[in-house]
């Protein structure tokens, strides 16, 4: 009976076999190495274990959003390379998107010499290294800059020299406040627009939303600093002299070169990929539906607001998201360029420190898998919401 | 009245020459000042003359904006550049930044360079100081590889782009054996002459080998085993049988998660710590293991994309037919399913050509990573731009042709559907 049952003629069976054998394979590699990797740590003296999070890190950073010197734990330490990573790849993000919306419609300018400038921009920056691209800015171009004492001057206000570039810091009073009537403007502005939407389709009158939303946007921030005790003031730079030669600025905030290199190449390289999603997506929608717009006595502004624009952010989102989550990845090249990113401190700096490659490597990966996995289903529900529901 | 009206048939004859005039005045201006630093206009106040050129290049597009003409290169013209006021402006600015870039960048790249010397200090001028490259270029081509022994690389690289080159010529039929042994035979022969040991040539450790030639041994390596590997990862992932497709969308989510340099990492660090004791794996053979399995991830969606494309009669069609599974895939499915996604393939090959530059964090040296080291030598401080305007220069070229290759590929096996 149960010989019967094994036949290999049987389809449940047949298919049983691969599967089985695959997760023999599969279980006997992990094993291996398992059994290796305890018989090395064994011999080395450590054992498998995330307790060293809680030593201290004695390893200074040279640039941290959050508190952090030597005497802070390595769990610290690992929490300012994030940080880092995340300021960097929000900053590359915010200009990649800007330079990439920019080329992509330039590339579809009717304007000849527009349109051959903006497809040799994709084409040279495309086809060039990231890392050549890095290393261009960092160890190339900002070396060029003049010495704190004859840095570049902007209007007295920020200073460009090779040490970094030199910004006012701003000093709020208040600022959750501000920040609370941030957040109540687009609250506003998300039902204002609902309303707009509503009466649009119900009664077919049009509210000129864009304005509405521009102004709640200005004006409520606004109100706070006259009525709610917010203020602003700003801290500029000052030229200081160390020693006789050596001069610094004090006073405001150091953007630090490798931070300018980092973000200027990440973004310069993503806007090419954002630039052909940008056209692609352009290019997608259909001449009849422009057509059918038009024909309908929808004005200019309608047709792209109303037809052509929904239609192509949805072919233009989804690569587009692909690019933010690769140059989050490729912000791990910073490690180059010694930018304290979570690759250098805590897969350079602190792997060195304590020996602990498995531990250590493995939380560094599962912190971008996190993150590419969160991306990727928030994506998938994206699209799925948006997909043309076709009847 | 005349002289104000919109610029028509009627009044070409006065608008086009005052027009063309213009125009040809502000480019003359900005040409000048670009090139012999010589202000034209400069009798003007400065915040005039400065925008000069800008507002008469405007006026003088503005006055050649005829509809209809009748003189067809004029007709081109403004349908091009010159299609409304905006369009105008547009190609004003273009135009000057394009003239105002020439000169510097042609100093800096041929008139004030250095061509001739041994030395840095044969570098007098303020432009580039090409010497650099000219004395490094050995090493840049060849990484640390001993002079003598250098022919090998040659040779090596010599019979591949021979074997490439003859067989485009030759019929379909010999083609199939040219390319059998550029896969199963040339990469131990090319590996036994470059790393040598044998047949009495002299044995060159890994470490040595760097510059170019290290670019495409790993390229090359990479892009024969990322291919085979990427399309199982593909079949496996559309596979029936839950246990392989759920390992293979594991393997293939877990490489895609993650940046390439902490697979780097992972293999120069943590992978040998999961070998038994003693046992030791060449540098490159762990490099090499790490960008195939990182980009065997990339492919294998890339071809998933395309057995997604397929139209599902395919299969039923080929099953009908009374083929297994794997007859089905290898006959039908993939050699279909593989020509629709050659863009998607050839971006993928191209992005692993660029990753090649990040094995410096594992210590090998490449292009990228010899130039790190000269741009370092004491005696050739200061040399960073050259170094890297000349490798970006040579992996642009590398690249570029690359995609157009792939371009052409694909309108050549484009087939109606």
């Amino acid at each position: 009976m149960i010989f019967k049952k094994f036949n290999i003629e049987n389809k449940k069976t047949r298919d049983l076999i691969p599967q089985v054998a695959t997760i023999l394979a599969l279980l006997s590699v992990i094993i291996y190495f398992a059994t290796n990797a305890q018989i090395n740590m064994g011999n080395r003296g450590i054992s498998f274990g995330f307790g060293f999070l809680n030593q201290e890190a004695s390893f200074d950073i040279t640039f941290s959003m959050i508190e952090y010197d030597g005497s802070h734990s390595y769990g610290r330490a690992f929490l300012v390379g994030l940080l880092n990573t995340i300021l960097v790849s929000v900053i590359g993000i915010f200009f990649a998107t800007i330079a990439g919306v920019i080329v992509g419609v330039s590339r579809l300018s009717d304007n000849y010499l527009i349109s051959k400038v903006a497809e040799w921009y994709v084409e040279i920056f495309r086809n060039i290294p990231l890392i050549l691209q890095i290393f261009f800015w960092y160890f190339a171009a900002l070396r060029a800059l003049p010495l704190p004492e004859n840095g570049i001057n902007f209007n007295d206000i920020s200073f460009l020299t090779i040490k970094g570039w030199y910004v006012p810091k701003f000093i709020w009073t208040n600022f959750n406040i501000f920040l609370l009537s941030i957040i109540a403007a687009f609250i506003a502005i998300y039902f204002i627009n609902s309303y707009a939407t509503k009466q649009r389709e119900q009664f077919g009158k049009q509210l000129p939303t864009a304005i509405i939303s521009l102004s709640t946007l200005i004006l409520v921030p606004l109100i706070t600093f006259l009525f709610f005790g917010v203020s602003l003031t700003f801290e500029y730079p000052v030229l200081k002299q160390l020693s006789p030669t050596v001069y610094t600025y004090e006073g405001g905030v150091s953007i630090i070169p490798e931070l300018i290199a980092l973000a200027l190449a990440l973004s310069m390289y993503t806007a090419t990929f954002i630039a052909e999603n940008v056209r692609a997506g352009i290019l997608g929608v259909g001449k009849g539906q422009k057509e059918a717009a038009a024909s309908i006595g929808l004005t200019k502004n309608q047709i792209l607001k109303l037809v052509v624009m929904p239609q192509a952010l949805r072919i233009i989102i989804p690569p587009t998201t692909n690019q933010y989550l690769n140059l989050t990845k490729n912000s791990s090249l910073a490690a180059a360029i010694a930018y304290p990113d979570i690759v250098l401190v805590f897969a350079g700096t602190a792997l060195m420190q304590t020996g602990r490659a498995i531990e250590i490597i493995s939380i560094t990966m599962l912190t971008y898998l996190t993150l590419s996995i969160s991306i990727s289903i928030f994506m998938n529900w994206y699209n799925k919401k948006m997909a043309i529901k076709e009847k | 009245m005349n002289i104000i009206s919109k610029p028509s048939k009627e009044n070409i004859k006065s608008y086009l020459p005052i027009g063309i005039t213009l125009v040809f005045l502000s480019l003359l201006d900005v040409f000048v000042n670009a090139f012999f630093n010589y202000n034209l206009l400069g009798f003007f106040p400065s915040q005039i003359s400065y925008f000069s050129p800008l507002v008469f290049g405007f006026i003088g597009l503005y006055l050649i904006r005829i509809e209809f003409s009748g003189i067809r290169s004029l007709d081109i013209l403004n349908k091009n550049i010159n299609s409304n006021n905006f369009n105008a402006f547009l190609t004003l600015l273009t135009l000057f930044i394009l003239i105002k870039s020439i000169p510097p960048l042609l100093n800096w790249f041929i008139l004030d360079a250095n061509f001739v010397g041994n030395t840095k200090e044969d570098c007098t001028g303020d432009g580039a100081c090409w010497v650099f490259i000219k004395v490094w270029f050995n090493r840049f081509m060849y990484g640390l590889y001993p002079d003598a022994e250098q022919w090998r690389i040659n040779t090596a690289f010599l019979i591949l782009f021979s074997i490439v080159g003859v067989s485009f010529f030759v019929s379909a039929k010999l083609k199939k054996y040219f390319i059998l042994f550029l896969i199963f035979i040339y990469p131990f022969l090319g590996i036994e002459l470059i790393s040598g040991g044998g047949f009495g040539l002299k044995y060159v450790e890994t470490a040595a080998w760097g510059g170019l030639s290290l670019t495409f041994i790993i390229s090359a390596f990479a892009i024969l085993f990322c291919f085979p590997i990427g399309v199982f990862l593909a079949l496996g992932r559309r596979s029936s049988l839950p246990a392989i497709r759920y390992i293979s969308i594991g393997f293939i989510e877990l490489w895609r998660g993650v940046p390439l340099i902490t697979v780097l990492f992972m293999s120069a660090v943590m992978f040998p710590m999961f070998l038994p004791d003693g046992t030791f794996i060449d540098k490159l053979i762990r490099v090499l293991i790490a960008i195939t399995l990182f980009e065997a991830a990339y492919m294998a969606e890339v071809v998933r994309g395309g057995l997604q494309a397929l139209p599902k009669g395919q299969y039923e069609a080929a099953k009908s037919l009374g083929m297994g599974y794997w007859r089905m895939n290898v006959l039908i499915i993939l050699p279909q399913a593989l020509k629709l996604v050659i863009p998607g393939i050839a971006n993928t090959l191209l992005a692993l050509v660029k990753d090649t530059p990040l094995i410096f964090v594992v210590g090998l040296m490449e292009l990228a990573g010899m130039i790190g080291l000269a741009k370092t030598n004491p005696k050739w401080l200061g040399m960073a731009m050259e170094g890297y305007v000349f490798a970006g220069l040579v992996f642009w070229v590398i690249c570029y042709a690359m995609s157009r290759y792939s371009q052409n590929l694909e309108k050549k096996l484009s087939t109606e559907r």
